[in-house]
């Protein structure tokens, strides 16, 4: 089960809360309808205020970026499912932050739409957007383009559920639910 | 080695005698609460996961309170009621609180012990991030997501985390035109939006004993802004006194035993605590209210489950009475029971309605979250450009009203109401 994820990164700063992942006039959106989930994808991060770029270039659906990286505390506000989803929607396999809102960390997990992975050290100072780097997961590195290779915070039990497609599908692969 | 009250209810609902911060468990839901904006998810999760034909876990237990976007001209807003309604029918839910119908009531989290939802010991899961409010009447209250919420839905279980505690003692006597908006703002300015991240906040001593359960919500409510699991202030006299006229339910209190363990502990003296203001856009940039009194406002919002109960407007309209605001004020209470209190309640002989029409305050609006998170373009109070609003509201990120060129100042009711006289950040003890 190798999970080596290499993408461009998006750059943001610290507090970035759920009303920046997805604006709440989006919210009437479902998730579970199709549609609706693709359309999530097509906001992911419009709430970010000027001078940020655009997450995702419009007229398209997804992002040219499928790692997230930030500061501390990404994901605060509301527990809206919503934002792990469009980021997952938008494309975006894994988020590399300082440290996580407890109820998006757990969205995260439950969906698996993503990997919320911690980076002990300031990478949203280190690198830019539009940089690529390698997340490896067995190695519990990430891969910088100038060859540096830094350790991140091991996901212990949740990266199983991540990988098996969230909290549902890990619950009947393993037979706790039927 | 003691317990904390929140291990001490998490313990009883997972069938344990103890359990210790840390540990993962699987509890029991006592009740578990949705929107208009999670609902739709939720239960669609539900039924792609135990089938279309599968049963809630408990009837009785599963809370729909459409509140959100529920005056707009919006379809999917629409189209989200309906899905909920449906679904409360066809379930047979007992407790759907229809906006249509008779039963409409509003902000989910002011609904909730208002209709004797919340007891005591009780595990109550909410997918809604301010679900933490309802620590106020001693209970374990947590926000979750929409998959969470399914699985709740049709197991009645849900695996968490037991949180360590943080204590916060406040002794000591409010200062008049201190409220409890301004004891959470100023723990929030102190530890941080992320301060309290996987972890309980426990509040306790003299000047949290002498607060009203309305005040109590609004310090637990606010618990997730500084990332609490959730907020809890143990029940007392005052908490029964409001429980027990409100559910036929039997509950078990608990306390925290003298030698639990903490992660933290802090002292405040009330004494020492003035009205205070969280300064766009996040609410741990706290600072006086009396510091600030140059800051211009455009609008005041008093409104949401965090300042739009009846005391809040009691407490607005205390400064309100006799003046004129000098700012468009937007007013929405936050239930049904508390939209028929402004009519009920007087001061000095004029009802709380008629005290703000005479202010030059707007006309309130219909229960329910209204401007608070937003919303559809047609949402009342939403922001559209770079208004400046002081707000009794809870988060202040930007785009929170709506704009994302808006800013939000978050005050007190008292505070709020004196800002909107002036026009400016204003202290609401030079009114009182
Ligand atoms: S009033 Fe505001 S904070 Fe409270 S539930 Fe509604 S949107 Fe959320």
């Amino acid at each position: 089960m190798a999970d080596v994820i290499r993408g461009k990164v998006f750059v943001v700063g610290d507090n970035i809360d759920t009303d920046q992942i997805i604006p709440a006039e989006h919210l009437s959106l479902v998730p579970t309808i199709p549609e609706e989930y693709a359309k999530l994808g097509s906001l992911a991060l419009s709430g970010l205020p000027a001078p940020y770029p655009r997450f995702v270039p419009e007229g398209r659906m997804q992002s040219p970026y499928s790692i997230v990286v930030a500061g501390r505390n990404f994901g605060c506000g509301s527990s809206r499912e919503h934002a792990p989803i469009s980021l997952g929607a938008a494309g975006v396999r894994a988020v590399l932050a300082e440290s996580y809102a407890r109820i998006f960390f757990r969205n995260a997990i439950a969906t698996g739409e993503l990997y919320p992975v911690e980076v002990t050290l300031r990478l949203c100072e280190k690198l830019r957007t539009g940089d690529t780097v390698e997340l490896d997961l067995d190695a519990g590195v990430v891969r910088l383009s100038s060859g540096e290779e830094l350790v991140v915070a091991p996901l212990g039990d949740a990266r199983e559920v991540i990988r098996r497609g969230g909290l549902f599908e890990y619950a009947r692969a393993t037979g706790m639910i039927r | 080695m003691g317990m904390t009250i929140t291990e001490k209810i998490l313990a009883r609902a997972s069938g344990r005698d103890r359990v210790a911060p840390g540990e993962n468990i699987w509890v029991n839901a006592d009740i578990l609460m949705t929107h208009d904006v999670c609902g739709p998810g939720t239960i669609g999760i539900f039924q792609k996961e135990f089938g279309r034909n599968a049963r809630v876990f408990d009837p009785e237990k599963v809370v729909i309170t459409p509140d959100h976007y529920i005056f707009t001209a919006d379809e999917k807003c629409h189209r989200n009621v309906g899905i909920c309604r449906e679904f409360a029918a066809a379930q047979g839910l007992p407790h759907f609180y229809d906006p249509d119908g008779p039963s409409y009531s509003g902000v989910c989290h002011v609904t909730l012990p208002e209709k004797g939802h919340c007891r005591p010991g009780e595990v109550i899961f909410g997918t809604d991030s301010h679900t933490c409010t309802h620590g106020a009447v001693g209970a374990f209250a947590t926000g979750i997501g929409n998959t969470d919420a399914a699985f709740v839905m049709g197991t009645g279980k849900l695996l968490i985390k037991v949180p360590a505690s943080m204590r916060f003692v406040i002794d000591g006597v409010l200062p008049a035109g201190v409220m409890g908006k301004d004891l959470i703002l100023r723990i929030i300015g102190d530890i941080g939006c992320d301060g309290a991240t996987y972890r309980a906040m426990e509040f306790c001593g003299s000047a949290v004993a002498a607060l009203p359960v309305s005040e109590r919500m609004t310090v637990c409510n606010m618990a997730i802004e500084a990332g609490g699991k959730n907020g809890i202030i143990a029940a007392d006299e005052t908490t029964l006194d409001y429980v027990c006229s409100r559910t036929g339910r039997g509950f078990t209190c608990f306390a925290s035993d003298a030698d639990a363990e903490y992660f933290s502990e802090s002292r405040l003296r009330a004494e020492d605590l003035v009205p205070v203001v969280a300064l766009p856009h996040s609410p741990d940039r706290v600072a006086d209210a009396a510091a600030c009194g140059d800051m211009r406002i455009d609008r005041a919002y008093i409104g949401s489950c965090t300042g739009g109960k009846t005391a809040d407007f009691v407490a607005a309209a205390r400064v309100l009475a006799g003046r004129r605001v000098a700012v468009e004020t937007f007013l929405v209470p936050a239930t049904v029971e508390v939209a028929r209190e402004l009519s009920g309640i007087s001061l000095g002989g004029k009802s709380l309605l008629a005290i703000f029409r005479e202010a030059g305050c707007r006309e309130p609006a219909p229960p329910s979250c209204a401007a608070c998170l937003g919303g559809p373009a047609d949402t009342f109070g939403r922001t559209h450009g770079s208004e400046v609003v002081i707000s009794t509201t809870n988060r202040n990120f930007p785009g929170r009203m709506g704009s994302r060129d808006s800013a939000v100042i978050l005050a007190s009711p008292l505070t709020a109401a004196a800002s909107a006289v002036t026009g400016r950040v204003t202290d609401p003890r030079e009114f009182l």
